[in-house]
This record gives C-alpha cells, structure tokens and sequence, in this order.
C-alpha cells in the first residue's frame, strides 16, 4: 500500500510541475465553457423586429407597444405590406416580423380569438426558437394580464421558421461540453502520463519493480479521476450560476453519471497508451479517434438523428452519446435512473470492456 | 549467482544473441564489453526479466529470469542504459520514489548509497532534469541501488559521462563490490574493461570471450609497435599498405600496429616509412593493453 501511495503522489507532483498540463486540466474547461457559453447564448437581447400591423387597433397597438418596449427586441423597419417581410428577410434588416391580422381586437372581442403570425429567420436556428419563445411569452402576459386566466380569449401565435423549416433540436451545450471536457482532460492526458514513461524508459524501472501492471494503471489514473471530478463540478457551477442552466433532476446521480464517464475516457486513456509507443502517436489516436466522434458523433452539436445510417450505427460506440443523453435526461427534463438504466449500462459495459482489454493488452514485459 | 545457458533472442531477422553462454560468482563485478548493437543491452533485458528468450534459460540468485520473474524483481537493481529518471521530478523526490516503490524508504537504506548520495545531496532540490551527466549518473544509481539489491544491472552507465566522472564512477562500483554486492556492467568503452573482475566481448550476439582482463591482456601474442609521424593520416595509409601489417589502428596520439610476423623488424618498418615521404617517425614497441587485446579478439573472424 505503501509502494502504491509513493506511486500516486509522484502522480500528483508530475501534473502541479507541468504548466502545460495544469493549463489543459483547469485552464480549459473554464475557457471553453465561458466561449461556448457565449457563443450559443440563450438569452436575447435588442433584436431586430418588424411589425406589420394590418389591424391598427388599440389591442394591437398596446402589443407593438409591449414588445418594442421590452429589452429584447428593438423595431428594425417600418412594413407597409406581406411583401415588404420578405424583403426586409433578404436585406437582413430584420431577425422577426410580427404580423396581427386585420380586425385584432374585433375578433379577439367577439370570437374569443385573434392570430398573430411570427416570422423569423431561423438561419440560427437556436435563436429563432428563442425569440418564439421570448414573443410568445410577453403575447401571453398581455392576454392573461387584460383579459385574465379562463376568460376563453385567446391570442394565437402562428410560427413561421424561415430558411430552415424543420428546425433542429436545441443543442444545449453543457452537457456535450462536460462530455468533451472529460474526453480530452481524461483520455489524452492519461494517454500522454503513460507513454511518457515508456518513451523517458522509466517503465522499464517500474516493470522490474514489485509494482502490479493494475497498481501502476490506478495509480496514474487516481489522479485525474479526482482532478477531473473538480472539472465536472466547476462546469456544473459555472453553467448554473454564470448561464443559469438548470439541474432539474437528482444531482448526486448527475455526479455519479459524470464519475463512470470519467472512468470510461481514462479506461480509454489507458487503453490507447498500451498500444501507442511514443507521447506523439498517443495525442493523434486521442484526437483523431476520440475528441472528433466526441464533437460530431454524440449529438453534442449535430442531431445524430438526421445523420445517415451509417454514421448512426458508428455513433452506438461513442460514449459521449450515452453521455450525453444521460446528461441531458438528469439536468433538463429532470428524470431519473428509472429512465436511463439502460444507458448507464452501456456506458459501464463500454468502460469494462475497455479496461479488461488494456490489462490484457498491458505487458509486464517490454514486448 | 547468475547461470546463463544456450541464450538465444531474435527481433525480426536480426539475431540479437546467439548461444549465449556463462556463470557470474556471488560477489563479482563482471563486465560486458562490444559495440553499440551487439547485443548488451537485450542481454541485459532478458536478465532482469523484461524480455523472454527464445531459447536457453538464465537464473539469477538461484531464480528462473522466465518462471520467477516477480520474485526476481524484488532482488535485482537495474540502471537502464538512459537515465531513468524523472526530469520534472527533484533529486530527493526521484530517490523517495524509487524507495517507495519498493517497499522501502531512504532512511532505511541510507548507508548503502551514502557514499555515492552525499555527492549530489547539496542538489537535491533541483529537478533531476537540470542535472549534469555526471550527477544524473551518481543519483540513478542511488535509486537503483535504494532497495537492497542482491545484484545491480548497469547497463551502459557511463555512456554520454565526462571522463572524470567516469573515473569516480568505477571507485564507487569498486566500494559497492567490497560491501558484497554482484555487480554486472555493460560498456562500449574498452579502456573500462580493466576495472571489472573478469570481462566477456560480445559481438553480433555472440560471446567472443571471458577472462580476467590480465588474462586478456597475457594472451595477446603478436608483436605490437606504436607508431607516431608528423603525419598522421598519410601514415596510417601507409601501415595499412606495408606488405607484413597484421592490423593498424588509430590509438591516442599514436597508430597501433601489429605485424603478421612472430617478430617484427622495426628497422626495416621504419626504412620503409622513410620511402613514403613521413617526417618525424617515432617507433616503439610496447605492451599490448586490454584494448589492443579486444581489438584483436574482434579481429580475428568468429567461427
């Protein structure tokens, strides 16, 4: 116990000497949750509408009015007709229209109805669904705040997405992003701590002494198991309180979620470092076979839904895509292990799998 | 203390030893001297357990190298030929590592590496990466030394050393010795071979000889002359063309050269290197050393 203990704080002393590796495990994930975060922002703000009022009445009048008002939008362009929508589209002048019908208020009064058509530009599809979203709500707080609950008047938004139709899922990012954060700090990191002994020839020191080929593989991985553990929930921190992503479901289970994923990117890790012989071949097998299924092929940015077969089949293997469904089960729709055992399961079986073929494939010699 | 039978290991098509064959007493500081390639360092390996022979069996301190090779471990210190070290690591670090690793610490063990630590002690919170040679050399030997072994495997160790580091080096392997401990050293350096108890050439995989470097040195029979001139280049031309040269080489300041004869005339040589237009001609017949001795040996084809 004593020999392992020695082996893990040398662990520990080669990841606080290298700056590189420091920057990679701390620096990064925080990098790229703050640009990520940024870059696929949720919230809006001053965004370009048009209002084409066919109705001019004090209903609608009052709603131009709430919506200009607000921070989220700003009025872009004066519309005089349907046509003038499409062309204010093209110019890019304007990210939303919003057109109320002739006689608003009349029909609201008499029928119980109206309809208000939102028009956006869902080039960016995320940001269409968001202004929806955003237009929808203050239409409804008018309607409740006028007319009140169950008083049967209805405004009716009726949603047109241009340039994109069928408009993907909202990619939310987290979770793809904790997902490649682990797969890079675990898998390459390990990879890399462990070449780097054969290429040093340190290894052959650590073969000859009484160490077991298991002590040695815990005891690089221990260290990145903990420090990689403080990533997820500095991710999960920053995510709730800089971007306010929720975490609707059991957080302890979150956390042991992330935990077998983190074991699953370092049982990778070592696997690949069984088999490649320098610190260069590691990082290339590490980015090219693991970080790119990771971005592309989990769901983390294109829906894997819309990927031909093929690629479908290909994406059963990647971890990340169990990940990544877990993930998004706990913190978004809340629920529970009842609904995600079977992922769970892979994933174990994945890391299992991995971690019997690197101890087959982790020679006690040097051949 | 180490029994070594019919030892053969392939990589490829490359033979790396061949038929390798020969018994090391309890106590002795033995050494193994050939080129880069010939073999030493795959011996070595196969010694202390990292790699598996073809054919033929090793034990060492009475264990298979093959059967045995956990219990082996724990005996055996082994200094591969780099410096295995950890460069970002500090000295005293490195040391408490390899103790720890082997069960031990270095207060346990600290009167076996004294001598050898106190050297490099005033550096041991500098990264073992910042280190000389000379220093790198001295502290990997305190971690392979740090767990008691009952043999020490050193393979090439002072290879890429300075010359005086060399020389304290072998006075330390020469302390270590005295204290009881096996020693087994590999070198390309011939000049070293002097400092080990008995000493085995190896070449292209293959066992030349092993004998007390004395008695190599007592079997070398051939008539050996120093030649020194102005001009060295021109002169080796022109050994290597006189009709009764045996071998000419390049030795120091002089050319070793020895003659095909039982006796050489050293006056005729000289009357012929008078005719090749040499100024300054100095020759001088001399002892042959361990060195002139292997050159021979290598010489002479292998059968």
């Amino acid at each position: 116990m004593k020999t392992f203990q020695g082996f893990v704080t040398k662990e520990f002393l080669h990841i606080f000497r290298d700056r590189r590796t420091l920057l990679i495990l701390f620096g990064m994930p925080i990098i790229q949750l703050i640009l990520f975060g940024f870059a696929i922002r949720n919230e809006l703000n001053d965004v370009q509408v048009a209002v084409l009022d066919l109705s001019h009445d004090h209903v609608t009048q009052a709603l131009t009015g709430e919506l200009l008002h607000s921070p989220y939008f700003e009025g872009a362009a004066v519309l005089h007709s349907e046509q003038d929508i499409e062309a204010a589209f093209q110019r890019g002048a304007i990210k939303e229209a919003i057109l109320f019908e002739p006689r608003f208020a009349q029909r609201l009064h008499r029928d119980g109805t109206a309809q208000v058509m939102l028009i956006t530009d869902a080039t960016d599809p995320n940001s269409a669904q968001t202004m929806v979203a955003y237009t929808s709500s203050i239409l409804r707080d008018y309607q409740t705040r006028t007319f009140g609950t169950g008083s049967g008047v209805r405004i009716v938004p009726e949603v047109q997405m241009r340039f994109n139709p069928e408009l993907k899922s909202v990619v939310l990012f987290v979770p793809g992003l904790i997902a490649l954060i682990l797969m890079l700090v675990c898998a390459l990191m390990t990879s890399i701590t462990i070449t780097r002994e054969k290429e040093r020839g340190t290894m052959e020191i650590l073969l000859v002494s009484p160490l077991r080929p298991l002590q040695i593989i815990i005891g690089k991985v221990l260290p990145y198991v903990l420090l990689s553990f403080i990533n997820v929930v500095t991710i999960l921190v920053l995510a709730r309180f800089v971007f306010g992503v929720p975490v609707r479901g059991n957080l302890v289970l979150l956390l042991a979620e992330c935990l077998l994923f983190i074991v699953c990117a370092l049982a990778f890790g070592i696997f690949i470092s069984t088999r490649a012989e320098t610190q260069q071949t590691a990082t290339m097998i590490s980015l090219a076979g693991l970080l790119l299924p990771t971005v592309i092929l989990s769901g983390f940015i294109f829906p894997i839904a819309s990927m031909p077969l093929p690629l479908q089949y290909l994406s059963h293997i990647v971890p990340a895509k169990w990940f990544l469904i877990v993930v998004r089960g706990i913190m978004l729709k809340g629920v529970g292990l009842e609904y995600l055992w079977q992922e769970t399961l892979i994933l174990v079986g994945i890391t299992l799998l991995l971690l019997v073929a690197s101890l087959r494939n982790f020679n006690e010699r040097l051949e | 203390m180490i029994t070594v039978t019919n030892l053969s290991k392939h990589f490829g098509t490359v033979q790396a030893l061949e038929a390798v064959q020969f018994r090391l007493d309890e106590g002795e500081l033995f050494g193994f001297v050939g080129p880069d390639g010939a073999g030493k360092t795959t011996l070595f390996r196969i010694l202390v357990t990292l790699l598996v022979p073809d054919t033929g069996n090793a034990t060492v301190d009475g264990l298979d190298v093959v059967k045995d090779y956990r219990a082996l471990r724990a005996r055996l210190g082994y200094m591969p030929g780099r410096f295995s070290l950890y460069p970002d690591l500090s000295v005293e670090e490195n040391l408490t590592f390899f103790a720890s690793v082997f069960g031990t610490t270095v207060q346990a063990n600290y009167d076996l590496i004294k001598d050898i630590y106190q050297q490099i002690e005033p550096f041991k919170d500098r990264r073992a990466g910042a280190l000389s040679g000379g220093m790198k050399q001295k502290l990997a030997l305190s971690c392979a030394l740090i767990h008691r072994p009952r043999v020490l495997f050193l393979d090439e160790p002072t290879t890429g050393v300075d010359a005086v580091s060399r020389r304290e080096f072998w006075e330390m392997l020469q302390r270590l010795k005295k204290g009881g401990l096996t020693i087994v050293v590999s070198t390309p350096y011939m000049d070293e071979a002097g400092q080990c108890d008995r000493v085995a050439l190896i070449q292209e995989g293959r066992l030349l000889q092993i004998e007390t470097p004395s008695a190599i040195e007592a079997q070398y029979n051939r008539p050996l002359l120093a030649v020194k001139a102005a001009q060295r280049y021109p002169l080796i031309q022109a050994l290597r063309q006189y009709p009764h040269a045996h071998a000419v080489y390049a030795f120091g300041e002089y050319v070793h050269y020895t003659d095909a004869r039982p006796t050489a005339d050293v006056q005729a040589l000289r009357a012929y290197l008078d005719t090749q237009s040499l100024t300054h001609i100095e020759i001088k017949p001399i002892p042959a050393s361990i060195e002139d001795a292997f050159m021979e040996l290598m010489h002479e084809p292998t059968t």
